[in-house]
């Protein structure tokens, strides 16, 4: 502003208002001063940093990358021991977050629209009960309810000696995990795998080659059910033509403790419990929402049009409710995904226990450590964004 | 005439007595076939979820009243085989549950800070009792200096220790604190990246984008690893200062997110007309827009605070003790511990904020109907 005094005495006289009260001078003048603030701000807080570390001696950099962890983790993706790198331990961690944000949202979508469409049912007691499960799970905090399924409900399961058997001894249900069966793939199994590929990529193809012929002629195709069968038949027939190349290892009790077989983890059981059944509130509430969004209208001039019941949902209400319902369900899978991080409270290894609590503890880079954990779930939130707001675009309909 | 009169051979000169609706369709049979057993489907359905509710509805019942253990003084009381919930841990604990470890004798001024708040926060929730403006100064700017007066025991009062807070006590100031400052931030924030300025634009985008974009639990180590190094050497915070630093700031980039909301809802006319009438950028936001748009977000800032609320049982993970970290501190009592210990205090916590949530959503509810005026766009 040091310019403000002479500038406005020169405009003075071409008749124009002063420069304090020219709003492109002040809008520059604020945004220096903002960027000015930003500056110092930042400034301030590096040099204290740097300051401060190298008083207490703690190295910075991302050197620590290549170092030994030296530590055990539980559940493992990818190959991990104690003498792997710090780097395959962040790699484990985010393995491990992206694992459980994907079966959480997997399972909180599936139940989300069940729960949701069981709360516009026009039967009282699925109303009521659908109406009591949202309420009750989206008005409790979610880490409460975390423990709760962990220390109240898992934790208190039989040991392995008294584990509940369930499907005729193939399932085991104990204090530590979920014990099912494995197949291991012999000789010949790969083909198995590929044949299922190949049915997954002709369901694809078929569905694409039957929207255009239908976009031509008119005339539909039974997509789901050939696809369906394809992909169950295909590796049906190779199993049977390679001999049924797997063995099925089942979970046995041995002395204390069981062995054999597949186990899923407490930690992971009760993370996968935790945040589906609560994201699945919130869905429920969108899907109701997006749902009852449609105007009654749309409905009757399908059945006005000769559309069976089945049709008009899937043809009518649902394309048209997705357009509501999607922007809020992106927000949800990102709460989901963030959400997961509270799997540091029950000690699953995901990416905010391993690298933001072991790693950090070990290496005390609290600033690297933790701005890249920040980092990674930035990411995530953007490129899901951004994925969902490709696919709403692609639903969306086009108006006028 | 007469003739006439005489051949018609009927008239109703009454009403037909009224009947009432056939058994089928009325009373508790009518009221059963519309609502339980109206096609195959619908039956098989009430019938599985009555099945569903006869196998889990007496259990909870047996567990949470029949078989509870009510009075008691120690695990003891609690521990045999079908034990349900065990209320007396709660019963003895619930001092602490509330206050922490908060000085028996000092209660009373968290019950006063209470008292203050709830006198402040009832008449600005009742939509018909006046003086709105100078209410939110109270519950703004005058509370929170009294409540610190109060809590931290200032002005000759005792002096109380942040690490002595706990319970329900912290839980409340960590909710209240969070919303009270991210209420100013949000509304800069929203007007920040609503403005035609480029850089001011650019910055609130950026702040609120990466807010909202990080998980809060990363946000609380952050502020309790991170914040300390950024500060000159001489300089420390307590615990909770610093997790409500963090708080703060994750809940004002989503409260700017509401308040940006409530601004867009606007028509056009509203900002073109403060301007037509010579007001300033700053009086046309202060007495024309800001007043508008913050009533029509009311359902949105609760909801926020809903989330808010919930969220700050993460402190725990930090080591700070809400009302989920006492509970959760209590179990391992060697005095109480026992298999059913954890289960009734989870269903403990779980209620009192199922209480506090609950009602907030009914009133967030209830704004939203109010400010319905019935014509969308």
């Amino acid at each position: 502003m040091a310019n403000s005094s002479d500038a406005a005495a020169g405009v003075a006289d071409s008749g124009r208002v002063s420069l304090i009260y020219d709003p492109k001078v002040r809008s520059y003048f604020f945004q220096a001063l903002t960027v000015i603030v930003v500056v110092y701000i930042l400034y301030t807080g590096v040099t204290n940093a740097v300051d401060n570390l190298a008083r207490a001696g703690i190295a910075s950099g991302f050197g620590f990358f290549g170092d030994r962890a030296g530590f055990d983790i539980g559940q493992t993706l990818i190959h991990y021991t104690n003498d792997s790198t710090y780097f395959t331990a962040f790699m484990v961690g985010l393995t491990n977050t992206l694992l459980v944000a994907a079966i959480g949202i997997f399972f909180a979508t599936i139940i989300g629209f069940v729960v949701g469409l069981a709360r516009l049912s026009k039967n009282y007691l699925v109303q009521k009960l659908a109406t009591v499960y949202v309420e009750t799970l989206r008005n409790i905090p979610l880490l409460l309810q975390l423990l709760f399924w962990y220390k109240a409900v898992l934790a208190v399961l039989p040991s392995p000696r008294g584990a509940h058997a369930l499907f005729g001894d193939s399932v085991f249900l104990n204090n530590r995990g979920l014990y099912l069966p494995r197949a291991i793939g012999e000789e010949g199994s790969g083909l198995v795998w590929i044949a299922l590929l190949v049915g997954l990529a002709m369901w694809v193809v078929i569905g694409m080659w039957s929207r255009k012929r239908q976009m031509e002629t008119g005339q539909q195709f039974p997509v789901f059910l050939t696809g369906l069968g394809l992909t169950i038949a295909l590796p049906l027939i190779a199993f049977i033509i390679t001999g049924a190349p797997f063995v099925v290892d089942y979970a046995r009790l041995e002395g204390f403790n069981m062995v054999g077989g597949r186990v899923i983890q407490p930690e992971f059981m009760a993370l996968i419990l935790g945040i589906s059944l609560y994201t699945a509130s919130f869905i429920a509430e969108i899907v109701r929402a997006g749902i009852l969004a449609v105007s009654h209208g749309q409905t009757e001039a399908a059945f006005a049009l000769g559309l069976r019941p089945n049709h008009t949902s899937r043809l009518v209400i649902v394309p048209q409710a997705m357009r509501v319902i999607i922007p809020p369900l992106t927000s949800q899978y990102l709460n989901l995904t963030k959400n997961s991080s509270l799997a540091v409270a029950i000690g699953y290894p995901d990416l905010v226990a391993v690298f933001g609590g072991t790693v950090l503890n070990q290496t005390g880079q609290a600033v690297e450590v933790i701005s890249i954990t920040m980092l990674v779930y930035l990411t995530i939130s953007l490129l899901t964004s951004s994925f969902m707001n490709w696919f709403n675009s692609r639903v969306a309909l086009v108006e006028r | 005439m007469d003739n006439q009169k005489e051949s018609i051979a009927f008239l109703r000169a009454a009403n037909a007595p009224t009947m009432p609706p056939p058994v089928s369709d009325r009373g508790v049979i009518g009221w059963l076939r519309a609502n339980l057993f109206a096609s195959p489907r619908d039956s098989v359905l009430s019938i599985l979820v009555l099945l569903l509710l006869v196998w889990v509805v007496p259990p909870i019942f047996k567990w949470a009243v029949t078989n509870a253990v009510w009075n008691g003084t120690s695990r003891d009381d609690c521990i045999g085989p079908e034990v349900g919930a065990c209320w007396a841990f709660v019963k003895a604990k619930f001092g602490q549950f509330i206050y922490g470890r908060y000085p028996i004798e000092e209660r009373w001024r968290v019950n006063l800070t209470g008292l203050l708040l709830i006198i402040g926060l009832v008449p600005i929730a009742m939509p018909t009792v006046p003086y709105k403006r100078e209410n939110a100064v109270y519950l703004l700017i005058v509370f929170p200096i009294l409540a610190f007066i109060l809590l931290t025991g200032q002005l000759g009062l005792e002096p109380v220790e942040t690490s002595r807070w706990g319970g329900l006590l912290v839980t409340l100031v960590v909710a209240i604190v969070g919303i009270v400052v991210s209420f100013p931030l949000g509304i800069l924030l929203a007007l920040g990246r609503r403005s035609e300025m480029p850089v001011i634009k650019m910055f609130s985008i950026i702040f609120i984008e990466f807010w909202r974009g990080v998980p809060l639990i990363t946000v609380l180590f952050m502020s309790s690893v991170m914040l300390p190094l950024f500060l000159p050497a001489d300089v420390s915070f307590d615990k909770l200062l610093r997790a409500l630093i963090g708080v703060a700031l994750f809940s004002s980039a989503y409260m700017a997110e509401v308040i940006r909301g409530g601004l867009q809802a606007i028509p056009k006319g509203q900002y073109e007309a403060a301007n037509a009438m010579g007001l300033t950028f700053w009086q046309g936001t202060r007495l024309v827009t800001m007043p508008q748009a913050l009533t029509l977000v009311i359902p949105g800032i609760v909801n926020t605070f809903i989330g808010l609320f919930k969220d700050t049982s993460l402190v725990l993970i930090i080591g700070l003790f809400d009302l989920l970290g006492i509970v959760q501190q209590n179990m391992t009592d060697p005095n109480w511990i026992s298999p059913v210990t954890p289960a009734t205090g989870f269903v403990f916590a779980a209620f009192v904020f199922f209480i506090f949530c609950f009602g907030m959503s009914r009133y967030s509810a209830y704004m939203e109907r109010r400010l319905d005026t019935g014509h969308k766009r």
